[in-house]
């Protein structure tokens, strides 16, 4: 366990004291942030001494002295944005957690579609959400004290409705600014996702930081998907150089629903996505990828944990990663297969190219089983690049660094192109591109 | 009433089922029951050793008092009692001393033959020298001269302590430090008997090297302690097999092995453990907790585990390889079998130091009945380790839908010029397979057998051929019960 931190220090070093301000008082509402407030204070941050923080140390993290919410309108010149113009159905801004409705477009969406900011569906409709904010990510299970500190704070993010049989195809596109110009910031943004049967959405999620400076984001999601309903939950994080970035994903997978997630890091110095999902009604299928590039001191934690609940639940993860200077790489897969899970098949996968001496790669993809009809695989790979490969490239002339790009882009392009949503493949190929090409103009250190 | 009867039948049932469950009367001599400082000094005593070896095992045993149980195996069982056991016991014959075969206590080459290895057999035919270590105390060592001749050492470590302490002392704890978890430092405070092998520079061990350990008194744990150097140039191959008699209260077996390889040596380490698995409820059965470790210290060593695991209650045992040397290579073959209430969690530890050094690990579990078995392993590559190699393949088979596989891998790579790779599977017994036997006549638990020897063939292929034909018949008896 960490140091522990009496309630009133937990608010005041990582809250921003707007929470409250923002809503309405609801008293289901603050009873869900006491008792968070109350289990995180009680478990102080994550140590390396707790066996699922095992390869991340938060100490960066505890180094941090938090300024508060700066008050001025921060001025936005130019979005980053991730799709084109006209490839969103509807684009949510929110800049340091709070949400931007000067930031974001309006357009009208198909009936039976709520896609907004959490905040606002809270002062609404306040009454709407009580049964289901809180409910899927809870703060049980092992370690969820970062979850908890996002529950403590939870004021504003993304609420998506999709009603029964409303499918959308163009993707909502949310953008996640993070800024702190003067002093450090904390921010705690809560997305809340409900699928109705045979519904279908898109959700891209892009994360990006403006002016650098230290930030805290810490993220939390939780998302139910009904019967026969599909989530593409997309991701790129590209935050600040300083920043430190934690994302807990908490997802409820009814029969025959899909949970489809992909997460492509490559900013912050420290981040870590958690995403728990948890397969419930026979024919629940979910994928979870990832690629992610780092270099200098960045680290990177992946840790995902699947758990089969019914039979004929499928799941399926890749994780690839390319590590530079001493950067840090971490993969934690958990699948467990309960006991009435027969005819379950899960298989995991992870793979990391190492590019320097001091970078660090740590794996531990795990299985547990209770059932005997299943099929359950998983593989990890570390190493340098293929010598051979480089040498065919060389042989026909082509320059060193251009074949090493050459053959990144090979090796994570793969996942990038599974992705089912293959609109969004050639942004995705051009963040990898543009890393590639940070590289080669020095900007490493 | 009947239910009494009931009982008394599934009692007998059991105990047949067992068949090396029964136990030796001998007349012990025993210190009494418990733990203590004074405990330790009387083993100490009693094994008449000099005064480093007690002051080790004395901080030894101040170190365990302030250590936690281990925790982090998937692997549940009530707390332990340490002071509900005894902790030194000895055949009465010792002080006489038999100086050939003849003069071994004949209930206890009985015991022996019961457990298929009659010594004056072994000796003649097998050509195996077998220290067979009868509770604590080894009665009767064959082969000696033979492997005098060649300057090999091979008897029990008490013995090795008083007539070598120089290389004792030299690398007693080296690969396994008395601090190193609660079990090895339990072990380090009380061991009181296990060998000795010290095979000298370029000699190539003419026969394998082979013990049987067996708990025989009742209540007593035992806590062998085995050290095994192989210097520049020289090669090994050492087995060991254990069978347990029957018995209801549970007990503890905490042992340690430690394996030095210096320049160019091999050391190959075989198990057969087959210790009291507990009855189909659960009840009784060993604790099996054993630190095992080998450090390839020289250029170009390399170290081979091989272990076929089917009895115990519990299971706890993780034959780990330090490859400090350049080129130098570890190796982990393992079956492990659980059946019933059985519980195992094993696995390995490669530690990659050197340069260019290789290891390679394939591990076959399979669980029957309610058993869980879990394979947890680290694969660690230093910053150092250029060139190094890793491939890992883990498979689990389960029989029956109560039992469970688990698979905990850890790796750790900070070299670019090192290859990792693990590989794992799990998945039912197949029923294709099983048809195909049933259609052709064969039982349903011969099918199953056969399939799983099957599964298992690459790892038993790497046992000595005494050992591979044994291990076989072991895969079969140890899934009895398992289907149908």
């Amino acid at each position: 366990m960490g140091e522990q931190l009496a309630t009133a220090d937990i608010l005041q070093k990582y809250g921003t004291g707007a929470a409250r301000a923002e809503t309405p008082a609801q008293p289901w509402l603050e009873s869900l942030r006491t008792g968070a407030r109350e289990r995180a204070a009680a478990a102080g941050l994550p140590t390396p001494k707790q066996e699922s923080w095992k390869y991340t140390n938060l100490r960066p993290l505890e180094k941090l002295a938090f300024g508060p919410r700066s008050q001025d309108q921060i001025g936005i010149d130019r979005l980053p944005n991730l799709l084109p113009q006209g490839q969103s159905a509807r684009r949510l801004v929110f800049v340091n957690g709070q949400f931007r409705a000067d930031l974001s477009t309006r357009a009208a969406l198909p009936e039976g579609v709520r896609a907004g900011s959490l905040a606002n569906a809270l002062a609404e409709d306040g009454a709407g959400l009580k049964d289901l904010l809180g409910r899927i990510a809870n703060g049980d299970g092992e370690d969820q004290a970062m979850l908890d500190l996002n529950t403590a704070f939870v004021s504003d993010g993304l609420f998506l409705h999709v009603a029964v049989g409303v499918r959308i195809d163009l993707p909502i596109e949310v953008i996640y600014l993070g800024t702190a110009p003067r002093e450090p910031q904390a921010f705690h943004p809560r997305c809340l996702i409900a699928m109705e049967e045979n519904s279908s959405a898109i959700v891209v999620e892009h994360h990006a930081g403006i002016g650098g400076g230290a930030y805290f984001a810490n993220h939390g999601c939780e998302a139910r998907i009904g019967e026969r309903a599909e989530l593409r939950h997309y991701k790129v994080q590209a935050e600040a150089d300083d920043a430190i970035h934690m994302a807990n994903v908490h997802v409820e997978v009814g029969a025959g629903g899909v949970y489809d997630s992909f997460a492509l890091t490559r900013g912050a110095r420290l981040s870590r996505n958690e995403v728990r999902v948890r397969l419930e009604a026979p024919g629940a299928e979910c994928h979870l990828n990832g690629v992610y590039m780092l270099r200098g001191d960045q680290h990177c934690d992946n840790t995902t944990a699947i758990e089969h609940l019914a039979p004929e639940t499928s799941s399926r993860e890749v994780f690839k990663g390319v590590l530079d200077d001493r950067a840090r790489g971490v993969f934690q897969g958990k699948i467990v297969v309960h006991p009435k899970a027969q005819k379950s098949d899960g298989h995991q996968l992870s793979k990391a190219l190492l590019l320097s001496d001091s970078a660090e790669m740590d794996a531990k993809p795990e299985l547990e089983i209770y059932a005997d009809d299943v099929k359950c695989s998983h593989g990890a790979t570390a190493g340098d690049m293929d010598p051979d490969a480089l040498f065919y490239l060389r042989a026909r002339g082509i320059p060193e660094a251009t074949a090493r790009h050459m053959l990144i882009e090979a090796f994570l392009s793969d996942t990038i192109n599974s992705l089912a949503a293959k609109g969004l493949c050639p942004a995705l190929m051009s963040s990898v591109g543009h890393w590639l090409s940070d590289a080669a103009t020095g900007d490493a250190p | 009433m009947a239910a009494n009867v009931e009982t008394l039948e599934q009692v007998q049932a059991v105990t047949e089922k067992y068949k090396y469950g029964f136990v030796t009367d001998i007349e012990t001599e025993t210190a009494p029951k418990g733990l203590s400082e004074d405990i330790v000094r009387f083993i100490s005593h009693k094994k008449n050793e000099p005064e480093w070896l007690l002051a080790w095992r004395l901080k030894a045993y101040r170190h365990w008092l302030t250590m936690p149980e281990p925790q982090w195996a998937h692997v549940d069982f009530p707390p332990l009692d340490y002071q509900d056991s005894y902790y030194y016991s000895a055949p009465k014959s010792k002080t006489d001393g038999p100086k050939s075969l003849e003069e071994v206590d004949p209930e206890l080459l009985k015991t022996y033959e019961k457990l298929g290895i009659p010594l004056k057999e072994q000796e003649m035919l097998a050509g195996v020298a077998v220290d067979a270590v009868f509770d604590s105390v080894s009665v009767a060592t064959t082969f000696k001269g033979k492997l005098e001749e060649q300057g090999i050492i091979f008897c029990p470590i008490s013995e090795a302590v008083q007539n070598h302490p120089e290389l004792v002392r030299q690398y007693l704890g080296s690969v396994v430090p008395a601090a190193d978890n609660k079990h090895a430092c339990l072990n380090s405070a009380v061991f009181t008997d296990g060998s000795f092998v010290y095979i000298p520079k370029g000699v190539r061990c003419p026969m394998e090297l082979s013990t049987y350990f067996r708990i025989n008194a009742a209540n007593t744990g035992q806590f062998e302690r085995t050290l095994i150097i192989a210097d520049a140039g020289s090669y090994v191959s050492y087995l060991e097999g254990c069978t347990a008699p029957m018995r209801d209260e549970h007990q503890l077996h905490a042992a340690v092995v430690e394996l030095v390889a210096l320049d160019d040596a091999e050391i190959k380490y075989s198990t057969v453990q087959n210790w009291y698995p507990g009855d189909e409820n659960g009840v009784g059965g060993i604790y099996n907790f054993v630190t095992k470790r080998g450090a390839c210290r020289g250029h170009n060593s390399k170290i081979s585990w091989t272990q076929v695991e089917t009895g115990s209650a519990i299971t706890w045992k993780y034959p780990s390889c330090i490859l400090q040397g350049d080129n130098s290579v570890g190796e982990f073959y393992s079956v492990a079998i659980t059946n019933n209430m059985q519980q195992a969690d094993t696995g390995t530890k490669m530690i990659h130091l050197g340069k260019n050094t290789r290891s390679r690990i394939v591990s076959k579990g399979i669980s029957a009945g309610r058993s869980q078995q879990t394979y947890r392993g680290l694969v660690k590559i230093s910053p150092k380790a250029q060139g190094a190699r890793n491939h890992t393949q883990c498979d689990s088979l389960l029989i029956g839908d109560l039992c469970g596989a688990h698979t905990v891998p850890y790796i750790e790579c900070r070299n670019r010029g090192a290859v990792v790779e693990h590989e794992a599977t799990t998945s039912k017994i197949s029923e294709d397979q099983l048809f195909y036997c049933r259609q052709r006549g064969i039982s349903q638990e011969d099918a199953v057998a056969l399939v799983v020897n099957g599964f298992c063939r690459e790892v038993l292929q790497q046992l000595p051929m005494e050992f591979a034909v044994e291990a076989q018949k072991l895969v079969g008896i140890s899934l009895e019960g398992s289907v149908g």
